[in-house]
């Protein structure tokens, strides 16, 4: 992800149309909506052997039980009643699934974050590192770790570890990544007016480290920490899948998926949504808070 | 416990290890190091997954050794065609070119007006860091158990990745440059093909390598929402249900070397479009 200098004032200038784009999603969400649960009316109605009233059809296709594409406000309902009139620990409640869903996202995404910065600083100052690390760091994201984490979580099941571990460990292997590449960038970015200014301090390596070089990537380092956590958060949800739905997010999904309840799912997605973009919005804001103290001007 | 076979793969280890740091900071500059080192860490990596399974005597249930993996991939070479076709030739790349497509033509199109600019792209930007693989069983719902879904999912994954970089490259080229074109009286499409598009062309191919990756697994945990009985994500589940780890390992090493194959290729064309680039050329 690439940093735009000046995003508040952007943000300003593009309410309107984001407004906008925002308005014309929802009408063609209700037009979709209307347009995909009608045949099942059309169906009711000659089943029932009534005749087919088209404006009184489409108003139910508003309020079905298991409609084809849920309109928002079914949604909204749902998504009112799983999270503020459940109580939290009912299994019925969507902020307890979606608490367990984060506390495995945030575990990963802490232990993604130690072993990212480790690794890149190994591959900074330690060439050989440089040459046979990196490549296989690229070419690990090539292999779909989503398709394999059934597999991590019934194997690491057998030997005893579950619970959280092993979904964490799906959210680490995805928000590494961005991490190592974008720390190994940061960690490099001081030029070498600064580097042989540090030298001629007779500056340790570590001094550079501490004194230029970390400062330097702080930036680096929060782009990356948005792109991984919003990566773990999907780690977690796809963890979630094979433990044969029992509880968090992404067991909400096929629970609703085997049921048939699309109105639980619809709800289960968007509460995913919700918490992706309040995660990268506040680690935005804590790189933001950081960035001034630390002088950085933006 | 064997102790023998686990520190004859960690002496590999160290002395693979030795030789590759030698060689670094020998050679830094030859082409042959560079593209030895990274493939010797990687054969070293094999033999200590081997010494240590074999010698610490963990069940093939768990972590199967890597040459039992091989005998496996090898001897099922059938099964795992037909998951490939299935999964990546029919899903994956369906979903790929249509999404990425489609995100293309809607990035040119809404390239002419600011406004649209300003709304979709936050948006989008918004829209791709969302978990939108929990769509898979709402597009299994939608498009039925066959690769249909599995393609719309991929789909609607590649889709924003691809707008934001495709409208970002629009942008790329300078004002100085769209007003040599203007000083040409160039078109409006004369300076898309010849200016615009070339300089996007960068922001495409990273567009393009993203959503490459998004296109394999997309298409791969669609499957666990429903499937026919064939195809990568199908097999990965239920070989795991049935406790062939060795089948499902055999499946992974199909996967990443289509996913690394696919990658590669799509780098390579990179390389071919964008040599004008200071990264392609330094």
């Amino acid at each position: 992800m690439t940093k735009r200098p000046g995003m508040l004032t952007r943000a300003k200038g593009a309410a309107l149309p984001v407004l906008t784009v925002v308005a014309v999603i929802f009408m063609v969400w209700y037009a979709a909506a209307a347009i995909l649960n009608l045949p099942w009316e059309r169906d009711q109605a000659e089943r029932a052997k009534v005749e087919f009233i088209l404006t009184d059809a489409l108003s139910n296709t508003m309020s079905q039980e298991r409609p084809v594409l849920p309109a928002p406000h079914q949604v909204a309902q749902e998504i009112w009643k799983t999270t503020v009139q459940k109580k939290i620990t009912s299994k019925r409640s969507l902020i307890y699934h979606g608490w367990i869903t984060l506390s495995a996202t945030l575990l990963g995404f802490l232990f993604g974050t130690i072993l990212g910065l480790a690794l890149a600083i190994g591959i900074v100052y330690n060439r050989a590192m440089d040459m046979s690390v990196m490549p296989w760091v690229i070419a690990s994201q090539t292999i779909p770790i989503l398709a394999i984490a059934p597999m991590i979580i019934v194997v690491l099941n057998a030997v005893g570890v579950s619970g959280l571990l092993p979904k964490a460990f799906i959210s680490t292997y995805l928000a590494f990544f961005p991490i190592v590449v974008g720390m190994v960038k940061g960690l490099r970015s001081p030029d070498t007016l600064q580097t042989d200014l540090m030298r001629t301090y007779n500056a340790s390596a570590s001094q550079t480290f501490w004194k230029l070089r970390l400062p330097t990537s702080m930036p680096y380092l929060f782009a990356s920490m948005k792109v991984a956590v919003a990566a773990s958060l999907v780690g977690a949800i796809v963890g979630e899948l094979p433990t044969g739905a029992v509880a968090g997010l992404g067991a909400r999904l096929l629970a609703g998926s085997y049921y048939g309840q699309t109105i639980q799912i619809w709800s289960a997605l968007i509460c995913a949504a919700i918490l992706a973009a309040s995660l990268v919005a506040i680690v935005g804001l804590i790189g933001r808070i950081v960035e001034r103290q630390m002088g950085f001007a933006r | 416990m064997s102790w023998g076979l686990i520190i004859g793969a960690i002496a590999f280890w160290l002395g693979a290890w030795a030789l590759n740091v030698w060689l670094a900071n020998r050679f830094p500059a030859s082409r042959i190091v560079r593209f030895f080192v990274p493939v010797l860490f990687g054969v070293t990596l094999l033999v200590l997954w081997e010494g240590i399974a074999r010698g610490a005597n963990i069940p093939p249930i768990l972590l199967p050794p890597p040459s039992m993996i091989w005998t496996k991939l090898t001897t099922s070479l059938d099964i795992l065609r037909a998951d490939f076709v299935q999964t990546f030739l029919k899903s994956a790349l369906a979903g790929y070119g249509m999404g990425c497509a489609a995100a293309f033509l809607v990035a040119l199109a809404i390239d002419r007006s600011p406004f649209l600019q300003k709304g979709l792209v936050p948006v989008g930007n918004f829209v791709a860091a969302l978990p939108i693989i929990g769509i898979a069983p709402i597009m299994v719902m939608w498009f039925g158990f066959d690769w249909q879904s599995k393609a719309a999912v991929v789909v609607v994954m590649c889709f924003f990745p691809m707008l934001v970089n495709t409208v970002e490259g629009l942008k790329a080229s300078e004002v100085m440059q769209r007003d040599l074109m203007h000083t040409y009286a160039g078109s409006y499409w004369q300076g898309l093909t010849k200016l615009r598009l070339p300089a996007a062309m960068p922001f495409i191919f990273n567009g393009l390598k993203i959503c490459s990756t998004l296109a394999l697994i997309g298409a791969i945990v669609a499957e666990f929402f429903g499937t026919p009985t064939v195809g990568m994500g199908f097999r990965i589940s239920t070989e795991v249900g049935r406790m062939n780890i060795d089948m499902v390992w055999a499946e992974i090493a199909m996967a990443a070397l289509a996913g690394s194959l696919f990658y590669g290729i799509i780098s390579l064309i990179e390389r071919a479009v964008t040599f004008w680039h200071p990264s392609i050329r330094s």
